[in-house]
């Protein structure tokens, strides 16, 4: 991720289910793939094969904002699962509560992840029921996603360094590295008899 | 000081705590696969990086690699490239690959510790979510994502908020005929599968005690099915018996003193837990999923359940939507649901332990006609030890294919997959729509109710054959 990302403004796809597993955002014949790119038709796979699935229908093209239900992302580790949803045009994902894993890898990609409660969550699903077309507004800074045609304005929630590295399209290698010192200095008062293989044999001694 | 495993395991790999930021942890192992670290070791070459530790990263070839055919070249193009990629990023940066047809070779989970590599107090990472495997040694263990492969490689640390931490106590003994898979398939119908989010799990309790590490290993590995990235359980004399002699595992004097050091990684008597759950470990059955999440499961004695017997209305929506793909009734027993397919197999049951209880079920009866019945170990050397033993006789006179090691049927990227429409009963940890091939319908068991399943043609316990 080399870009900040301050605003989101769009269309959004309602997916009213729970337990969205990774599987599901991106089967694994399409883990396949050595890029970080050319995931979207893979998107939701299975069930784009059902005519009257949300991201079949008219606009969902143009969605930037995907809105779903508890404990999207979970199951595989798959950061592909980010990507395919990036690769698609979503650029935040809304959900009254996250995979552990698959939060960890929106960040790490720069898909905002949008942690609102049940209400709030409930209350944006009746919004878009009433108008599809709503434009639906994700602030990072604010902490805020909105759909100002309703009058409705939620607060989410995102740890500091999480909503600040997505503001700034940090990379955490760089960030990691200022660290260099501590980490030599920690390997060097590591136990001896941790395993390595190098030192297999060593071990021993 | 009152602490708790997770807390000694975690303070011991703290290399910063900058204000304000999550905490620099030291990762002591890395294990890297074919399917999530291609696009790692491409950022680090763009960034003009190295990898850090080569010497603590493992890599091994798993997700995608076929069981059968070893001998001829693979005939998938994008598996081929993806394995030959792997090849081409450990002879580059120098990291110990067990390639396909070498004696080590397995699924990255069954084969760290099967060389030793996994011990007590250490922190091990991979890409893979099942990385909770390695919990069972009182390690804190957990899945990363490929952004986060790319850290590992490039620093080795990774930066952690620290999770709450959960105790689950299971009290008591397993009654005759339950297993690890039954009891952890229990845990999870209790957790709900967003129960662990946030937290590391501790598993205490009589019955985790009393079980074997490879019933250990089944338990933590399924740890993520609950949400939670990681489970732990204090090691012991079950975990030194195991690890001691181990290719990696330290030798003579250095033994003595890292046993010193094991021996204080448990929880300390009253410390305290973020979150508590309790299991009555007499109370466990066979246990058998019925839905298309692994919380969705019953006894191999109950029925599916009616969608309207759950408390809150999403509950009944998940159970519905869950029951329509599966194409099942509710109200239909268990034993009654016929299968298509048996595999038996996967990081949760690939073991040679695994292999022993199912080959005890079958030996000397055949598979149901009509039934596809495979076993696939889990590495290269639980399937030359099972070999030895004789196992594989045992599951090939009664009908079973007998493969070469990998993931296989548990995620269906190397062919190994059901048809649209066909139902299995599989010992892998998950039973998402379509996880073993796109329509198949998979049902999460035990080896032991695998093989009964396998002869008898639709769920069976042990004792039904």
């Amino acid at each position: 991720m080399a870009v900040g990302i301050q605003h989101i403004s769009g269309r959004a796809v309602a997916l009213e289910r729970r337990d969205v597993d990774t599987d599901q955002i991106i089967p694994a014949a399409w883990l396949k793939r050595v890029e970080r790119t050319g995931f979207a038709p893979g998107l939701f796979g299975a069930w784009r094969n059902d005519p009257d699935f949300v991201l079949n229908r008219p606009g969902a093209a143009e969605a930037k904002v995907l809105v779903a239900g508890a404990n999207f992302g979970c199951g595989s580790s798959r950061e592909h699962a980010v990507w395919a949803l990036q690769d698609f045009g979503f650029q935040a994902v809304v959900s009254p509560r996250f995979a552990d894993i698959f939060r960890g890898n929106c960040i790490s990609s720069g898909l905002v992840p949008v942690e609102a409660d049940e209400k709030a969550v409930s209350a944006l699903f009746a919004a878009l029921a009433a108008d599809p077309d709503a434009q639906v507004v994700v602030d990072v800074a604010a902490r805020t996603v909105a759909i100002p045609s309703a009058g409705l304005s939620e607060p989410f929630t995102i740890a500091d360094f999480a909503q600040w590295r997505l503001l700034e399209g940090l990379d955490d290698v760089a960030l990691t590295l200022r660290h260099e010192d501590a980490i030599s200095a920690y390997e060097a008062a590591r136990a001896s008899w941790l395993p390595s293989s190098a030192a297999n044999e060593a071990a021993s001694a | 000081m009152t602490g708790r495993l997770f807390d000694k395991v975690w303070d011991r790999h703290l290399v910063a705590s900058p204000e304000g930021e999550p905490s620099l942890l030291y990762v002591d192992l890395h294990l890297v696969h074919e399917v999530t670290s291609p696009q790692a070791f491409e950022g680090l070459e763009l960034a003009g990086r190295k990898v850090r530790r080569p010497d603590l990263t493992v890599a091994t070839m798993d997700h995608d690699v076929p069981t059968i055919g070893l001998d001829k070249p693979i005939a998938d193009e994008l598996a081929a490239a993806q394995i030959a990629r792997l090849r081409q990023n450990c002879a580059e940066h120098g990291i110990t690959l067990h390639a396909l047809g070498s004696p080590e070779q397995g699924i990255v989970h069954v084969i760290g510790p099967q060389l030793g590599l996994s011990q007590p107090g250490m922190t091990v990472v991979c890409g893979d979510s099942h990385t909770s495997t390695h919990g069972a040694f009182g390690a804190l263990a957990f899945g990363i994502g490929t952004t986060e492969v790319e850290h590992v490689l490039a620093t080795q640390t990774l930066r952690q908020v620290k999770p709450d931490a959960m105790a689950v106590i299971v009290d008591g003994e397993l009654p005759p005929g339950a297993a690890a898979k039954d009891l952890v398939l229990t845990i999870i119908r209790a957790l709900g599968t967003g129960g662990g989010v946030g937290s590391v799990i501790e598993y205490r309790g009589a019955a985790i005690r009393a079980l074997s590490m490879e019933g250990r290993m089944t338990v933590c590995n399924m740890t993520i099915e609950g949400g939670a990235r990681a489970g732990m359980i204090a090691p012991d004399e079950t975990t030194f018996a195991f690890l001691k002699g181990r290719k990696h595992a330290p030798k003579g004097a250095a033994w003595e003193r890292a046993l010193a050091d094991w021996r204080g990684l448990v929880t300390d008597e009253g410390a305290e837990f973020d979150h508590e759950i309790r299991i009555d470990a007499s109370a466990v059955r066979p246990a058998v999923t019925w839905g298309t999440n692994p919380a969705q499961s019953v006894s191999i004695d109950d029925t599916v359940p009616d969608p309207a017997s759950f408390e809150t209305e999403p509950q009944r929506q998940s159970a519905q939507r869950a029951l329509t793909y599966m194409a099942l009734q509710a109200g239909t027993a268990i034993r009654d649901i016929a299968v298509d397919t048996v595999f038996i197999g996967s990081c949760t049951n690939g073991r040679l332990a695994d292999l022993r209880e199912a080959a005890e079920v079958v030996r000397g009866k055949k598979v149901h006609q009509g039934v596809r019945a495979m076993v696939v170990p889990g590495s290269a050397r639980v399937k030359a030890d099972a070999e030895a033993e004789g196992l594989d006789k045992d599951f090939t006179e009664a009908g079973f294919e007998w493969r070469s090691a990998g993931c296989s049927m548990c995620l269906g990227m190397n062919g190994d997959i059901l048809s649209p429409g066909e139902r299995s009963a599989s010992t892998s940890n998950r039973n998402f729509e379509g996880r073993q091939g796109p329509g198949g319908r998979t049902h999460l068991v035990s080896p032991a109710v695998a093989a009964a399943t396998a002869v008898a043609g639709h769920f069976a316990a042990p004792g039904d054959v």
